[in-house]
């Protein structure tokens, strides 16, 4: 190999690069954009959920069991309404997506049987909303009642009942909150950089065919390898910086958490990197038009990664068929050690299992790539 | 310089036998060239003759399908990259980096073809004037005329000094003006001792060349000096004739006795002859048909009548080497 050539090509790359407006755009703007869209389009969090009260009872008890679910910032109140047909409505219409029932004998039962029925309707077109709405709103309520009973007890000159109660101490570690955007935004990182690496090498190689400037080049005594590695090194700093500024949204602009080392990032990060350039430099020597490369680069790697790579799908809950192919999509392995390096401070050592998942895709596609091209016309 | 070959007048392109087949298609068959040292040679033949895979093979981008190629000592097939550290090329279509600058694409094949880098800075400066683009080194190549750009690819191919050069189709779509001046830098070259094949299908070209090979069919038809394949290769006297009415003249010609052959030419009919003394009877000839012709004049053959002539009568003759 020599030093001389190896410069050579990657300045001249460099210099095609910043004179390229799609490449360009491909590099700068669309990380930029993905980070906008997927950082704020993705969330599983549920707040605010819009809800509307059927008070018939309307006492101090019932007013204040509804601003209970208002105080827990996972509910809004949006209307009061005053008839089980306007509930119907107001879900038809979309005024709201719960309806909570108070009966009009709430705090009579309350005092007289330590009892009391409240019903909450929920639209299950959106079961997912619903289905976590539900837990919220059983989680207030419950609450809610403890409260009451107490309250009642403490009225009554009575001790507060406390046979038979198990009082869960909740703690969930790493991500405390339960929020979605601190797992979601690093898998989103990873989603762009596969996307945006392999697009950008997706054009090297065809541009020189569709130009009509290969000839030309594999003339010259360069190998093939020079005019891979000169080719790659480009991109590879390009993809470096579109890494760090997608981090560092996610670090300053999103505010994810980060615990890990800083050096640990980005040996993983640099590694990925090395797989995804390899991959659109493997579609670039196979496809000779420049928009095909990047098309089939786009779909190759856009699809498998938002679907498979467990960044917003949970990999444990798929199919066992389906996880297998997960396996392949090299994304999985770099989404998993952000989480890690972000949430838990994970070390390489942690990450032993997808650090290897990675770097059996890095050296199986380095060299796949390094044998693809070969200078000749037949 | 140390790559060149010592010896004035070894052959430094050597084909033998030299075929290239594309599945069925035989598009170079058979081909025995051999060229010397500062020799040009031109490569003439109809579109699709075989000499762009001719000269893609000589630079190893093509793996002949039989036969051997010897270029600068190394041969094609096994040792493609010795060959193109020896070569200069310039593909048919312009095959410089549109969105580099004049500089820019020196500087990289400089770089590709490891010119030492004290000399970088001359070389480049060389390039830069016998191109003549003084003044326009930072100019994109985009922004120049076909005929600058072309002389800069030639710049680029030749900055390692490589004792044999291979041009393939280096000045079409140039302008007359722009082509001669692009042979003088050939000729320039040729010199100083570098070894030129180039192709191309303008025949004033060809008369610019120290020997012509015509291919035809991927088969060598002709090989010889202009001045030999004018004289040579008609096999008659050629003569000039005009006439009122081409087409009915050139089929009432090509019946008469003692006419080898005869072909429009401009506003005119050339015929070649087996005789001179035929001639006087041309015009009774023609007036038999009723059509009104002049005095006929002898001519000298150009390239072009030899080209047609061989050409057109499939004729295969041996290479003389």
């Amino acid at each position: 190999m020599n030093g001389r050539r190896l410069f050579a090509i990657a300045y001249k790359e460099t210099l095609q690069v910043c004179r390229d407006p799609r490449s360009l755009a491909i590099a700068l703007l669309m990380p930029l954009l993905q980070m906008a869209l997927l950082g704020y389009g993705v969330s599983l969090d549920i707040k605010n959920v819009s809800l509307c009260v059927y008070d018939q009872e309307n006492s101090q008890t019932s007013r204040d069991l509804t601003s209970r679910f208002v105080a827990s910032g996972w509910f809004e109140a949006v209307h009061a309404l005053d008839s089980d047909r306007a509930i119907r409505q107001a879900i038809d219409r979309g005024t709201c997506i719960g309806a909570l029932v108070i009966p009009v004998t709430f705090t009579k039962s309350m005092s007289s049987a330590g009892k009391a029925n409240i019903q909450t309707i929920f639209d299950g077109t959106d079961a997912n909303t619903t289905n976590i709405a539900t837990g919220y709103a059983k989680g207030v309520i419950a609450e809610a009642l403890t409260d009451f009973k107490n309250r009642w007890a403490q009225a009554h000159g009575l001790q507060p009942d406390a046979t038979g109660q198990i009082d869960l101490q909740l703690r969930v570690w790493f991500n405390a909150g339960l929020e979605s955007r601190n797992f979601i935004i690093p898998g989103v990182v990873a989603v762009i950089l596969a996307a945006v690496g392999a697009q950008l090498t997706s054009l090297t190689i065809s541009r020189e065919w569709e130009r009509g400037t290969m000839e030309q080049l594999i003339s010259t005594p360069v190998t093939a390898f020079e005019v891979m590695l000169g080719k790659l090194v480009p991109y590879f700093l390009i993809a470096l910086i579109d890494a760090a500024f997608c981090l560092l949204v996610t670090i300053f602009w999103f505010q994810v958490p980060f615990r890990g080392s800083v050096t640990t990032l980005v040996m993983t990060t640099a590694l990925f990197a090395v797989v995804v350039l390899g991959i659109g430099y493997l579609l670039s020597v196979r496809i000779r038009s420049q928009l095909g490369a990047s098309q089939i680069a786009l779909i190759l790697t856009m699809l498998p990664t938002t679907m498979l790579s467990g960044y917003t799908f949970p990999i444990d809950q798929m199919p066992a068929p389906v996880r297998a192919v997960t396996f392949l999509v090299y994304a999985r392995y770099y989404v998993s050690i952000l989480r890690s390096i972000f949430l838990k401070g994970s070390s390489l050592a942690d990450l032993a299992g997808p650090l290897l998942g990675l770097v059996i895709f890095a050296t199986v596609i380095a060299y796949l790539a390094a044998i693809a091209f070969r200078k000749r016309l037949d | 310089m140390d790559n060149i070959d010592p010896t004035p007048s070894a052959p430094t392109v050597q084909m033998q036998g030299l075929t290239k087949r594309f599945g069925t298609f035989v598009a170079v068959d058979d081909l025995d060239l051999t060229i010397t040292k500062g020799e040009i040679v031109g490569f003439i033949g109809p579109n699709g003759a075989g000499k762009s895979t001719t000269l893609r093979m000589l630079c190893g981008l093509l793996r002949p399908s039989a036969g051997s190629a010897f270029v600068a000592g190394y041969d094609v097939a096994r040792r493609p990259e010795d060959v193109r550290a020896h070569i200069g090329y310039m593909s048919q279509k312009f095959s410089l980096y549109s969105d580099l600058t004049v500089r820019e694409n020196l500087r990289f094949f400089g770089g590709m073809y490891h010119v030492p880098r004290r000399e970088m800075a001359s070389r480049m400066a060389q390039a830069i004037a016998t191109a003549g683009l003084e003044g326009r080194e930072d100019a994109l190549v985009a922004t120049l005329a076909g005929g600058w750009k072309q002389r800069l690819a030639l710049g680029c191919a030749i900055l390692h000094r490589p004792p044999v050069l291979f041009l393939d189709e280096p000045t079409s779509g140039v302008e007359p003006e722009a082509r001669r001046h692009f042979w003088d830098m050939i000729h320039n070259l040729a010199g100083s001792g570098v070894t030129i094949l180039v192709s191309t299908h303008y025949m004033d070209e060809a008369e610019y060349c120290n020997r012509i090979a015509l291919i035809n069919a991927g088969k060598l038809v002709a090989l010889g000096s202009p001045g030999e394949l004018r004289g040579r290769e008609l096999g008659g006297e050629l003569f000039e004739i005009s006439c009122n009415m081409l087409g009915a003249g050139l089929a009432k010609l090509r019946q008469a006795p003692g006419v080898i052959d005869a072909a429009i030419f401009g506003d005119k009919l050339h015929v070649l002859l087996r005789d001179s003394a035929m001639a006087i009877g041309l015009p009774l000839l023609l007036s038999q048909g009723g059509i009104i012709a002049g005095s006929p004049n002898r001519i000298s053959a150009s390239l072009e009548d030899v080209f047609v002539q061989l050409v057109s009568r499939g004729h295969v003759e041996g290479a003389h080497p």
